[in-house]
This record gives structure tokens, C-alpha cells and sequence, in this order.
């Protein structure tokens, strides 16, 4: 169907034709060749193969990709992705490829260059067909342009392209991929080029040989993607046959009757692949009665007495006789027939690779697990060091003054409000965070203070007293808390360079923030030894430890002793608090989830001692992660199985792993 | 001597017939009698009268023996869930027998059993009736569980406890540590208790659907005093003889009544099993009529709040305990009902929703710093000291502490 000529006066395309030309200096200043350029070589290939390319049929159209995709011309991938993207337009006149961009006249497109994108003149709507590749086509120049990209000058094209085929492979890349590592010359890109290759082989390969070489090529490599290969060519399908299953690869053969496949399973299982007749099930059956009831009774049977199962069956029975339905095949008969059959599980790949596959993957999984234990260990290490903080306070009050301090948990959350007021004032992450360190520690510590001088200093006779005391301030400052901030969790964000977190390798990775609260626990722990160990304060409190009564009289100010004592652990807790806002959410209960765990972390580890609240938090980190490998799904089980066996722990160790000894002890 | 003497305490008289007086004037002004208290109102009061009752126990083994534990209230609490596992699953039954009167065939046995698993613990995702819960069909044993689960939990973690030595600070957090993993314990689906799910439904007595609830929670309210009662003369009758004078001695200077040929553990286990069944007894009569348990209710902050009680009443007393539990909790139901008054200071209102909890805890403090002998002390102010009651121990720990 020939179309009438374009109406638009050839003044006009000769006027934009001169404003193009005039912009592009290159092209010569002649109007009417720079409408019509001669083809390009791209233009000459495409030309040449004009008619697949408008038949536009699956079958035929792979020698027109070939032409491209083969002819060296660099343009040729981008001719390919617009021919994708269906932006080729074909002009019916002689066949020849354009770009179209719709004009405000209805009747015109705006032609353009395929190659340059330069603007050629007007052509009327009817005048061109657009070409639209069927999702067949589509495909087919995808899998051509995958080679254009493995070799795209850009490495970024080439490592884009390379994650798009890990993502998405099949079997039409391996001779690309095999191609393009032969040329590739940046070594980073040509080890991964050489891995994905192997793991298509592995999937792909015809050579069995070439699959068992990949495949044992992957022994020890934890890739996660290496698994996800390796995995699904373990898959087997269960199998019922009366032949002994000779030929075919078995992974296991399941005997009927046994508690991993019971009668029933095997009876349901030949059900399902129509080898025996279905059951009637007792649901169905006593359907068939109720469905036969005359008069109150069943085949003569009243249906009072239907009360147990025995009865039921009896009176189906009766009805089978009477013909009234069908017989129910009798377990005897069932499992008969089942022990006619083999029940295996196979394999759907052939011997040799499974053979590869089971021997690789085993060594796999036994790294897997090796590195599996090296990360719950981190994660141990890090609750670990969580409570370190968290106790570290509550073991100095404790250990110094004998005073439980039931209001520790509302310093650290007091310590998580700090930092999230400071927030509010200082936008920026890293500043409001070096702010809010020593801000938490100076308002948790007035607390203390404040709390030692008004409450605590009249009870260190009355020890037990003190734990009801601080608990009437620990309740009043929760309901304060949650007065003021609400019952709503408040934001506390950590600055960005502790987002994400450091990766060893697919199994083994650890949050920059678990790094950060690690290494702040280190220091506290240098910290604190420093202090006590080195320092007069720290002198002064070993001694009013040890002897209350002697450090006083060698002029020791027990009041100011005990009042540092006290704000100097209520302020390690503030410290804290800024550590578990950062991953945990800020409420007025945050403390509370922390307070427990701290408890028993300074009585198993032993009061009074930095190394035992140490020894005490590592133990209870390692023991509750422990826990939950065994039982990875119900952390509330690993939870009290914990405190169960710390019940236990204590029985053995009643003054905790790093005891005090002597008189001190006794004090 | 003491067994005929203890009736005749000063505040035994009191307490009792303070009590007669209490429950006959409730009972004849209940809504049942055509009075005037709502039903609601004869509740929370019967409630209340088992919240005395475990003050009474924790008084006991803290006020008397110097026991810190923090662990009463689970015992509490699991008195509760033992009646009503009973309750629950009879109910059940009885519903489960009556929607099967109504189709073609009489149920089987295991038909019966698979319906009431399925009602039961179809919100946990279950469908089975657990292990725990074979004899939950049967009254009388789960009454004797409702002594013996407490009992024995008590006895052990008492046994092991106290054979260790572990004393003071620590027990109380060992015995807190029991509680979370107690309540850690039920919270989970798959033991067979509902999770978090709880019982409910225990205010419906089995049997007696037909009996208006205004009617059930006077009976409860009888049970609760009459159980209270009982519980305030054992508990007077222990502590007034010899055995009172051990465990007050235990709590001054244990290592000094050990050394006088006493054995301390078997005391302090006694009294901590004792006061455990006291508990389980309160829990089982307190669930029914608050209708629901799950075990939020047993979280150790419940019995903190029980020591906070028995502090504010004043310890060492028996009747300062009943004070303590029946003041602040009636209190506290008062302040967070959202019937107080709220203040307004013109800048800001007290609404006492909010400010109950810091009113409460301050108070705390205030009392346990400077009255330590709680409410109950103000009748020392009143009267001469009584010579039955515990005497201040402040020597004794003093010498401790030091």
C-alpha cells in the first residue's frame, strides 16, 4: 500500500535542514544531502537484511542478528538495543531504517539519523512502519547484545553486564562468555568473567567431563552463588516402581513403614500418582453413613451405638455388604500393595555429576559451617560486649558499695534519650554522636549523683532496701520517660559511615555499628582498669571495698568515695545507652530489656571485679548465641534455657567465675 | 501453748473480724442480695482479698525470714493457670459435647478430643491436646496440682538455692531470674499454655452457666475471704511459737542461728515452699475471677510490685502486709482507671493516668528511706509497740553490712 507524498512544503525541510547544518558545521551546507545521507555501512547491513527484518518471524530473522552482531561496526549494538526497544522505523519507499520522533503536525514524523540521531525532514505517518520484535526476537538480540557489552570498552558496562548474566543465565551465553574472556584484559573483571563461566558450565556444559571439571573447581568457595548452582542438580524426584531400579541415579530408597515414610505416606503417595485406587477416608466413610441412615439406624445398627470408631467401621462394613457403597480397602490390603512397589528418591542428573556435585558440596558445607561458627562468634562477641556495657556500671555500684541499683536500666535509657535530644539540636550524625558520648555521661552521672546523696547513702545498712528503692525510681522514671517522650519509639540514627556492614565473605559479615559498640566496650574496659588500678579515686575505691571501716579511719572519705562510685557507674550506663539506641529502638522500656541480662551478668561473673563482669558478659553472650544455633527460630526458648542454665551455673559458682577471696570477700 | 493462743492475738482478733464484718457487709450489699455494689466492684474486692493472701505469703518468707524473692507473683500465676487449664478445657468440652448433640452420628471419643484441641489451641496453630494437659479434665487433681506445681518448683529451686548458700542480693536476682524464664517460657506458642494468648474465659464456671455472674463472684468473694482468713492464722500461728522465733532469727544473724545447732536450710526451704503453695492457692482463686491469664502477668515486675506492697504495708507484720496489698492495689486500680480527679496547676494538668506510676514509685521511695516500717508502723506511733510483731532489724544488718 503505497501512500501519497508528505504535504509539507520542501521550503520548510529545506529551512530546518539549513538550522541543523548551520548547528553541526561539519555536515556540508548543502540541503538536500544532509536530508538524505548516504547509507552508512550499518544502514548497508540493515538494508540488505530490510525484508527478515520487517517479516519479523523468530525463525528466520537469526542470519539478520548475525549480520550485526558480527559485522565489527561499533553503532552496531546501539542499531540493536533501538531495533529492541522498537524504535526502528522502516521507510516503505526503499526499505531503508530510520528514528521517528512525533511532530505536532498529525500528519508528519520528524525522520532522524539511526546513527548520528541527526534530523532528516518530515515523513509522512503512513509512509513508515515501525518494527516491532515479537518477546522471541527480543530475546534472541538480547543474547547477541550480551557480547557487545562483555566487550564494551567501558569496564562498568562489562561488570553490569557480567552481574546481569550471574543474575539471569542461560545456556546461549556460554560461547559469549567463553568468547570475551579470551579478550578481556583488566584481570579483575577476567577472574570474574572465568568464575561465571564455570558456573554455567556447570549448568549448561553438554561435556559431562567439562561439568565434573567445573564442579570440583568449587571446592571450598563459600560464594552463596556457587551453592545456589551446586543445589538444585541434588534434586530428586520420588519414584514408585515394581522394578528394581536399576537404571535409574537413586539418592535414597525409602522403605514403606518405616517413621520417615509411613504406610500411610507411601499408600497416599501411589494415590497420587494414580498406581492405587483411592482411599475412603474416615471423614468419607461416615459421610456414607449419615448419607444411609433409615429409621435411626444403619444397616440395622442403631446410631446411638456409633460412638467409637470399631462400631462405625462395623456398620460400614454392613452397608458394603448390602451393597449400599464401596468397599474401603482394609489396611492389610493396603499396605500389601504398597510392598509390591520400591519407593526411591532419584536424582534427575546423571551419576557421574551428582557424584561431583555431593563430593564438592560436602567439603562446601563443612567450610560453610566452619565459617558459619566464626560468624555466630562475632555475633557473640558483639551481645557480648553489649552487656559488658550495659553491666559494667550496675558491677561497680554492686561490687564497691553492695547496692543493686534497679534504676540502671533507666540510666541507659536516659543515656538513649540524651543522644536523641542531642540529635534533635545537632542535625549532623558524627557531631551529635562525639556530643552526645560525653552529654550522656554527664547527665547519667548527675543522676546518679543525685540519686546516691538523696536515696541510697541512707540505706547501705539496709542493702535488700536499697533494690526496692531504686525500683520505686526505676518505675518513676520509665512513667516520666514516657511522659514526656511518649509511648512512641524514638529515632536514634547512627551517621552513615556506620551504615552497612564489613563483609569477609558470603557467610562471615559484621555491622559496622556491632564494631563500633565493640571497640567502646574495649575502651571502657582499659578504661576502667586504668581508674581503679592506677589512679588515687581507683586506690580509694578498692580500699573502701575491702574495708569500709579501715579506709575510713586511714582518711579515706567514704561519702565522696561512695558518691563518685555511684555516678561514675550511672554514667558508663548513659554511655551505654547511646551504644543500644544506635540499633535497638529508643522507648521508656529500653533499659528494662537490658536489665535482667545486666543482673546476671554481674552475679555470674563475680561482683566487683572488671574482669569478672567481663569473664560474666562474654560468658552469657557466647552461651545465649550458642543457644540459638541449636535453635535458630525461637530466641524466647534460647532465652530461658539461658537463665536455666545460669540457675544451674550459680549453683556450682555461688559468688560467680572471677571471685573475690579473703576478707574481701567477706565484707 | 501457741495453738491455743494464736485466736487470741490482738491483731488475729482484729484482722478476722474486721474481715467477717468486710465480707458480710460486701456479700448482704452485693448486687445478688439486691444491693447496691456492682458486680465488677465485688470482683476487683475478692481480687484484691488474694492479692492480700500472697502479701501475707511474700510477708512471710520476706518480712519474716528475710527472704528477698522475687518470684512469688509466678507462683501466684501459676495457680492460676493450673485452675484454669481446668476451667478452660471443661468449658470447652461441655461446648464441644453440645454442638456434637446436634449431627448424625454420636461423636467418638477421639473426635471429642480433636474439637477440643482444635478450639482450644487453634489460635496457637495447634491442634493436639499437649502432654501437660492430660489431666485437665478432671477437677480434683488439677486443684492438687494448683498446690503441688507451685509447691515443687518452689521446693526445688529452693533446694538447690539454699544448699549453695546463695543469700541476700543474689537470691533475689536468681529468683527474678526464674521468674523471666518462667514467663519467657509460657510466652511461647508451641508450650502448650497459649503463648501470649493466655487462658481466658475462666470467669465462666463449668457447670454452673446457668448461676448469674453477680451470684459467682460473691461465692469467689466468700472463698477469697474465708482462704485469707485461714491463710492469716496459719501464718500467725507459725510465726508466734518457736519456729517464728528461728526464721526471724535466720533473717537477723543467719550464721548465728546455724551456729546454734539449727539447720537454716531446711527452715528457709519450709517457709519458701510454704508461701509458694500460699501463692498458687491465691492465683487459683484470684484468675477466675478476673476472667483472663497470660504471662504478662507473671513477668518479674509483677512481683516486685508484690515486695512494693508488703514494703508500703510494713513488713515484719502480717496484717501490715494485707494493708499494703489492699491499699496500693485498690489505689493504683483507682488512680488507673481514670476515676481520680485530675489537677490542674493552670500550666499543666495531672492527668493521674500518667502521673499515678511517679506518684507510686517517689512514695516508694520516700517510705522505704524514711519509714521502713511501712503504713502499718503508724500503729506503733499510735500504741505502744506490740511485742508480737518484728522488731526493726537494723543492729543485725548493720553489723552485716559493715
Amino acid at each position: 500500500m503505497q501512500g501519497t507524498e508528505g504535504v509539507t512544503p520542501p521550503f520548510i525541510i529545506m529551512l530546518r535542514s539549513l538550522c541543523l547544518a548551520l548547528l553541526c558545521l561539519s555536515v556540508p551546507l548543502l540541503g538536500p544531502a544532509c536530508a538524505q545521507p548516504a547509507p552508512t555501512p550499518i544502514e548497508e547491513i540493515l538494508l540488505q537484511n530490510s525484508d527478515l527484518i520487517e517479516e519479523s518471524s523468530r525463525r528466520t530473522i537469526e542470519p539478520a542478528i548475525a549480520a550485526l552482531s558480527e559485522s565489527g561496526l561499533p553503532e552496531a549494538a546501539d542499531v540493536m538495543i533501538m531495533w529492541r526497544d522498537k524504535e526502528l522505523w522502516r521507510r516503505k519507499s526503499d526499505g531503508r531504517f530510520f528514528r521517528i520522533e512525533p511532530t505536532d503536525d498529525r500528519d508528519t514524523y520528524l525522520m532522524k539519523s539511526l546513527v548520528t540521531g541527526e534530523e532528516i525532514g518530515p515523513i509522512g505517518r503512513r509512509d513508515v512502519d515501525q518494527i516491532k520484535p515479537n518477546s522471541g526476537i527480543r530475546g534472541l538480540i538480547d543474547g547477541a547484545l550480551v557480547q557487545f557489552q562483555l566487550t564494551d570498552p567501558n569496564p562498568s558496562v562489562r561488570r553490569a553486564s557480567l552481574d546481569s548474566l550471574a543474575r539471569d543465565p542461560s545456556a546461549d551465553q556460554l560461547p559469549i562468555l567463553r568468547r570475551a574472556i579470551k579478550n578481556e584484559a583488566e584481570p579483575g573483571i577476567k577472574a570474574q568473567m572465568a568464575r561465571i563461566e564455570r558456573l554455567l558450565t556447570v549448568r549448561f556444559d553438554e561435556d559431562i567431563e567439562a561439568r565434573i571439571e567445573a564442579i570440583e573447581s568449587f571446592a571450598g568457595d563459600l560464594g552463596v552463588d556457587v551453592r545456589a548452582t551446586l543445589n538444585p542438580l541434588l534434586t530428586t524426584v520420588r519414584k514408585a516402581i515394581r522394578e528394581d531400579p536399576d537404571t535409574e541415579n537413586v539418592a535414597a530408597t525409602l522403605t514403606p513403614g518405616t517413621d520417615a515414610f509411613s504406610y500411610d505416606a507411601a499408600y497416599d503417595f501411589l494415590v497420587s500418582q494414580d498406581l492405587a485406587p483411592k482411599t475412603i477416608n474416615a471423614a468419607a466413610r461416615d459421610a456414607a453413613i449419615v448419607a444411609n441412615i433409615e429409621n435411626g439406624s444403619v444397616a440395622g445398627i442403631p446410631v446411638a451405638t456409633l460412638d467409637t470408631r470399631l462400631a462405625r467401621d462395623a456398620a460400614y462394613d454392613k452397608l458394603t455388604e448390602n451393597g449400599a457403597v464401596s468397599p474401603a480397602l482394609t489396611e492389610a490390603e493396603r499396605e500389601d500393595l504398597v510392598d509390591t512397589f520400591n519407593f526411591f528418591d532419584a536424582y534427575r542428573e546423571d551419576p557421574q555429576i551428582t557424584e561431583a556435585v555431593l563430593g564438592t558440596i560436602g567439603a562446601i558445607n563443612t567450610k560453610v559451617r566452619l565459617n558459619e561458627m566464626a560468624d555466630l562468634s562475632l555475633d557473640a562477641l558483639s551481645l557480648a560486649s553489649i552487656y559488658f556495657l550495659a553491666a559494667i556500671g550496675l558491677a561497680i555500684t554492686f561490687g564497691v558499695m553492695g547496692v543493686i541499683n534497679m534504676a540502671h536500666g533507666e540510666f541507659i535509657m536516659m543515656g538513649a534519650y540524651t543522644a536523641y535530644v542531642v540529635q534533635l539540636f545537632i542535625p549532623d550524625r558524627t557531631l551529635s554522636i562525639i556530643v552526645a558520648l560525653p552529654l550522656a555521661f554527664l547527665v547519667t552521672f548527675a543522676a546518679g549523683v543525685i540519686l546516691e546523696r538523696l536515696v541510697i547513702r541512707w540505706l547501705y545498712h539496709r542493702p535488700l532496701e536499697t533494690l526496692l528503692a531504686t525500683f520505686g525510681v526505676s518505675i518513676a522514671l520509665q512513667q516520666l520517660a514516657k511522659n514526656i517522650f511518649g509511648t512512641q519509639a524514638r529515632p536514634l540514627t547512627a551517621p552513615d559511615w556506620l551504615g552497612g556492614q564489613l563483609v569477609f565473605n558470603d557467610v562471615v559479615a559484621i555491622s559496622y555499628i556491632r564494631i563500633a559498640i565493640f571497640v567502646l566496650a574495649i575502651v571502657f574496659f582499659v578504661l576502667l582498669l586504668f581508674v581503679l588500678n592506677r589512679t588515687r579515686l581507683g586506690l580509694e575505691v578498692r580500699a573502701v571495698r575491702q574495708n569500709p571501716r579501715m579506709a575510713s579511719s586511714m582518711g579515706i572519705d567514704r561519702e565522696r568515695v561512695n558518691m563518685l562510685t555511684f555516678g561514675l557507674g550511672s554514667g558508663i550506663a548513659g554511655i551505654a545507652g547511646v551504644a543500644i539506641g544506635l540499633f535497638a529502638k529508643v522507648t521508656s522500656e529500653l533499659g528494662q530489656a537490658y536489665i535482667v541480662q545486666s543482673f546476671m551478668t554481674v552475679v555470674v561473673g563475680g561482683v566487683g571485679n572488671v574482669w569478672g563482669t567481663l569473664a560474666g558478659a562474654t560468658l552469657i553472650g557466647f552461651l545465649q548465641k550458642g543457644i540459638e544455633w541449636f535453635n535458630p527460630s525461637n530466641t524466647l526458648a534460647a532465652q530461658t534455657y539461658m537463665i536455666v542454665f545460669i540457675i544451674i551455673f550459680i549453683q556450682f559458682r555461688p559468688r560467680g567465675i572471677v571471685a573475690l577471696k579473703g576478707r574481701a570477700a567477706e565484707a | 501453748m501457741r495453738t491455743r493462743s494464736v485466736i487470741y492475738q490482738p491483731h488475729v482478733i482484729v484482722v478476722l473480724s474486721l474481715l467477717v464484718v468486710f465480707t458480710v457487709a460486701i456479700v448482704s450489699f452485693s448486687e445478688a442480695a439486691g444491693g447496691f455494689l456492682s458486680t465488677s466492684l465485688v470482683k476487683t474486692l475478692g481480687m484484691t482479698l488474694c492479692l492480700c493472701l500472697v502479701a501475707i505469703a511474700m510477708d512471710l518468707v520476706w518480712g519474716y525470714t528475710g527472704i528477698l524473692s522475687l518470684g512469688h507473683f509466678a507462683f501466684f500465676g501459676l495457680g492460676g493457670y493450673m485452675i484454669g487449664m481446668w476451667l478452660m478445657y471443661a468449658r470447652t468440652e461441655q461446648i464441644v459435647i453440645e454442638a456434637a448433640a446436634g449431627a448424625p452420628l454420636p461423636p467418638t471419643p477421639q473426635e471429642i478430643q480433636d474439637a477440643i484441641g482444635t478450639q482450644i489451641f487453634g489460635v496457637v496453630g495447634g491442634s493436639d491436646i499437649p502432654a501437660i494437659w492430660m489431666f485437665a479434665g478432671s477437677l480434683p487433681i488439677q486443684l492438687l496440682l494448683v498446690v503441688l506445681v507451685p509447691g515443687v518448683l518452689a521446693l526445688i529451686f529452693g533446694w538447690l538455692a539454699f544448699r549453695s548458700r546463695v543469700t541476700g542480693v543474689y537470691l533475689s536476682i536468681l529468683t527474678q531470674a526464674l521468674t523471666l524464664a518462667l514467663s519467657l517460657y509460657l510466652f511461647q506458642n508451641e508450650n502448650g499454655l497459649r503463648g501470649n494468648n493466655g487462658l481466658s474465659g475462666l470467669q465462666i464456671i463449668p457447670g454452673a452457666e446457668d448461676v448469674p455472674q453477680s451470684r459467682i463472684s460473691v461465692y469467689f468473694f466468700v472463698a477469697s475471704a474465708v482462704a485469707l482468713g485461714l491463710g492469716y492464722v496459719l501464718s500467725a500461728w507459725l510465726v508466734s511459737g518457736k519456729f517464728g522465733s528461728i526464721i526471724r532469727g535466720i533473717r537477723d544473724d543467719e550464721a548465728r542461728v546455724r551456729f546454734l545447732g539449727y539447720s537454716v536450710e531446711h527452715y528457709k526451704l519450709f517457709v519458701f515452699t510454704l508461701t509458694a503453695v500460699i501463692a498458687g492457692v491465691a492465683g487459683a482463686l484470684y484468675y477466675p475471677q478476673a476472667g483472663i491469664i497470660n504471662p504478662a502477668e507473671m513477668a518479674p515486675i509483677a512481683s516486685i510490685y508484690l515486695a512494693v506492697w508488703v514494703a508500703i504495708g510494713g513488713r515484719g507484720r502480717l496484717y501490715g502486709a494485707v494493708i499494703g496489698a489492699a491499699f496500693v492495689s485498690l489505689l493504683s486500680t483507682w488512680f488507673t482507671g481514670g476515676r481520680a480527679p485530675d489537677i490542674n496547676l493552670g500550666f499543666y494538668t495531672i492527668h493521674w493516668v500518667d502521673w499515678w506510676q511517679v506518684l507510686l514509685g517517689l512514695s516508694f521511695v520516700v517510705i522505704t528511706v524514711y519509714a521502713p516500717k511501712g503504713i502499718a508502723g503508724i500503729f506503733d506511733v499510735l500504741s505502744r509497740p506490740a511485742k508480737t510483731s518484728a522488731r526493726p532489724v537494723k543492729t543485725a544488718e548493720k553489723a552485716r553490712a559493715s
